[in-house]
């Protein structure tokens, strides 16, 4: 080692503080970064950015069907986000959202099947909405029993969870519940989720939903324990929270949320139950909550956002034969930019002064 | 056909549907031996599926149908860096940008398959019809490298001398890897990053660069999984479905192995059964689509059973999923 210790060129120092405005500026900054690298992606099938874009935008936005279909996709990433939400507070990493919102289509499904006829239309509709709230809880709460007793892995359990509820759905649509070629039955219009301005009532659902979880995360005592185990296990179980009780809670929570989606997506959406119900949803709903740092009013921006991405995507496709896979890239690059750019936001880097003899130490 | 013959044709499709989890695990055993955990293999292994089958694809469409082996060696080094490159961005989030690793792996899996999906669209697109390689290519993809007289020798020939270039390659790997873990001061030092990267600064041992390495190299290795999925069991075309599922088996097969790369032989044999299962020996008692859950259900068996046994040696590199900031420490 030299006498003179050596300043690296870069030095790191953590931020105290900063300020909120500037942290946004920051965070939509990266998205617009983020939307640049999508530019390179686009140039490689030989179409024009800009033109590309503007077919997004149009094929989301410009007309009040369009919109209503961009709504349509934005409602289950939304409802999903919210479910995502506390678990990720918790720093319980469920990704099996997918599944549960099949799971919750499943029950909701079994309901309408059993009691179409015998009820009329809302009594039925909030059976099929308390079955899929059932449904997708418990399917959540098999991971989160065996995670708080004995700490199994969450993330793989809840994500193979997903491969398993897909496969049973798969079994009724070719099996049991087949009525022709492969496919579920119709739901009776009386199963069926109203419309509300041209788009089934699963927005208002969902819209209800961003303020309850809201008052929950925040103004609660459970939605304060789950910040505290998100930000240390042990101070909680030292504050003496029963940590596996709470996980279990929150989880059943999540799943029921997720189910709800699937009852809205099966009810309101596709009116009927299929094995792609969920068709990834669940895993872009993981975006969406991170992209609005668990906070459920971004969630309806951001929501927004992904929608007009993938419908865009699915206009560019057959407009200008783009492969609809650009939604996914777009939305990976949007994650790394956002993921990265909190570094910035938490981080100072200083630059190794030209005058220093020897420099400020560490 | 008797019962031992049925056996054999079962293990040997094992194999062939095993080998692409052989080195998707593989490749993430290294990484996580690195303390890295990345979730991205999914992605990974869709980026080198589709990127490898392109490097052959165009290899043939240019200059001549090459020779089995340099089909090989191209199809290995574009699956190699499309998933070095995939997960150095990981890498350079979670390591220098401090970013979540689970997040990020799930960023980096969104990604990467989409870009899978997107460059095999695109070459569908540019082709105007399916995407494939001569049928010379595609034999030499699944035949073995050995004489014909050793693959006579009754029942263990076909078991040991009939597999492709691609399983024989990956025994290779798995082994190199064991030495490489167990055997020099590089793998040891590696150890010590992934169980505590403090203790491992303190030591003078450069934990940036070994995280990295690892965590290049390794995603290179499970990429090359993608791309053996798809010439030895999917015919050499891309099909925008047919890996989904692979990686994340390949994730949880490193929690069934012990984070040991000798382990990861039979492990993927044994999930390579249980993926082809279904086909091969059909119970009528159950039907087809329950059936395929199987790998699902004993994924989450064992990782109950991993989770229950309390042993220290079979515990993840201490601080694996946890990020190192020196300043922090």
């Amino acid at each position: 080692m030299d006498e003179k210790t050596k300043t690296p060129l870069l030095r790191l120092a953590k931020r105290s503080s900063f300020p909120k405005p500037a942290a946004w500026a920051i965070r939509v900054g990266s998205i617009l970064f983020a939307l640049l690298l999508g530019c390179v992606a686009i140039l490689l099938t030989g179409n024009s950015p800009f033109k590309a874009y503007a077919t997004m935008i149009n094929g989301a936005l410009g007309s009040k069907v369009y919109l209503q279909q961009t709504v349509k996709k934005a409602v289950p990433l939304l409802g999903c986000a919210l479910a995502i939400a506390p678990c990720f507070k918790m720093r319980f990493w469920n990704i099996g959202a997918e599944g549960q919102i099949t799971a919750g289509a499943l029950a909701a499904t079994f309901v309408a099947r059993t009691f179409t006829g015998k009820l009329p239309s809302l009594p039925l509709l909030l059976l099929m909405a308390a079955g899929a709230i059932l449904g997708g809880g418990l399917w959540a709460l098999i991971p989160a029993f065996f995670k708080a007793k004995w700490n199994t892995n969450e993330t793989l359990f809840t994500l193979m969870m997903n491969y398993i509820i897909i496969g049973v759905v798969a079994w009724l649509q070719a099996g049991p519940w087949e009525a022709q070629q492969g496919r579920i039955a119709q739901f009776d219009a009386s199963a069926q989720l109203p419309k509300v301005l041209g788009v089934h009532c699963g927005w208002i659902i969902v819209l209800v939903l961003v303020l309850l979880v809201h008052i929950y995360m925040r103004h609660t005592k459970q939605g304060y324990e789950i910040a505290v185990i998100g930000d240390s296990m042990r101070t909680a179980q030292y504050a003496g929270m029963n940590v596996g009780r709470i996980m279990m809670r929150t989880m059943f929570l999540s799943g029921a949320i997720s189910g709800l989606v699937g009852f809205i997506i099966a009810a309101g959406a596709n009116h009927t139950l299929a094995k792609e119900i969920a068709g990834g949803v669940g895993f872009t709903s993981i975006t969406v909550a991170w992209l609005s740092q668990l906070n459920a009013f971004a969630m309806i921006a951001i929501s927004m956002m992904l929608g007009i991405l993938t419908k865009g995507a699915d206009t560019l496709q057959t407009a200008m034969s783009v492969p609809a896979a650009i939604s996914d890239i777009i939305i990976g690059l949007l994650l790394f930019c956002m993921l990265g750019c909190e570094f910035f936001i938490n981080y100072r880097l200083i630059l190794r002064k030209k005058t220093g003899k020897g420099g400020a130490a560490v | 056909m008797n019962a031992l013959d049925t056996v054999i044709l079962l293990l040997l499709a094992a194999i062939t549907y095993g080998t692409p989890l052989l080195y998707g695990t593989l490749g993430e055993i290294l990484t996580e031996k690195s303390g890295n955990l990345n979730l991205g293999v999914e992605g990974i292994l869709f980026m080198g599926g589709a990127f490898g089958l392109g490097g052959v694809y165009y290899l043939e469409k240019f200059a001549g149908t090459p020779s089995g082996l340099v089909a090989i060696l191209v199809a290995l080094l574009c699956a190699f860096l499309a998933g070095a490159a995939a997960s150095l961005i990981f890498c350079f989030l979670t390591t220098t940008l401090r970013a979540n690793q689970n997040v990020t792996g799930l960023a980096l899996a969104i990604f990467g398959t989409g870009v899978g999906q997107f460059a095999g669209e695109m070459m569908r697109v540019r082709a105007g019809s399916y995407v494939t390689v001569s049928n010379e290519l595609k034999d030499f993809f699944i035949a073995s490298p050995f004489p014909q007289f050793l693959k006579d020798i009754p029942y263990l020939g076909q078991l040991i001398f009939g597999n492709s270039w691609f399983f024989y390659l990956g025994v290779v790997l798995a082994i190199g890897m064991h030495l490489f873990l167990k055997k020099t001061r590089k793998g040891l030092y590696l150890r010590a990053v992934g169980e505590n990267p403090g203790t491992a600064d303190s030591a003078g041992i450069n934990v940036t660069r070994y995280k990295y390495l690892a965590t290049v190299i390794g995603g290179g290795i499970s990429a090359i999984g993608g791309v053996v999925y798809i010439v030895t069991t999917a015919g050499c075309t891309w099909n925008n479905e047919g890996l989904s599922g692979v990686g994340w088996l390949a994730v949880a097969l490193v929690i069934f192995c012990l984070w040991r790369p000798l382990s990861a032989l039979w492990g993927s044999v044994l999930f390579g059964a249980l993926m082809i299962l279904y086909m091969r020996l059909q119970l009528s008692f159950v039907p087809t689509e329950l059936y395929k859950i199987l790998p699902y259900v004993v994924t989450v068996i064992v990782l109950i059973i991993s989770s229950l046994r309390n042993n220290k040696e079979k515990q993840p590199p201490a601080s694996l999923g946890l990020a190192y900031f020196r300043e922090d420490r």
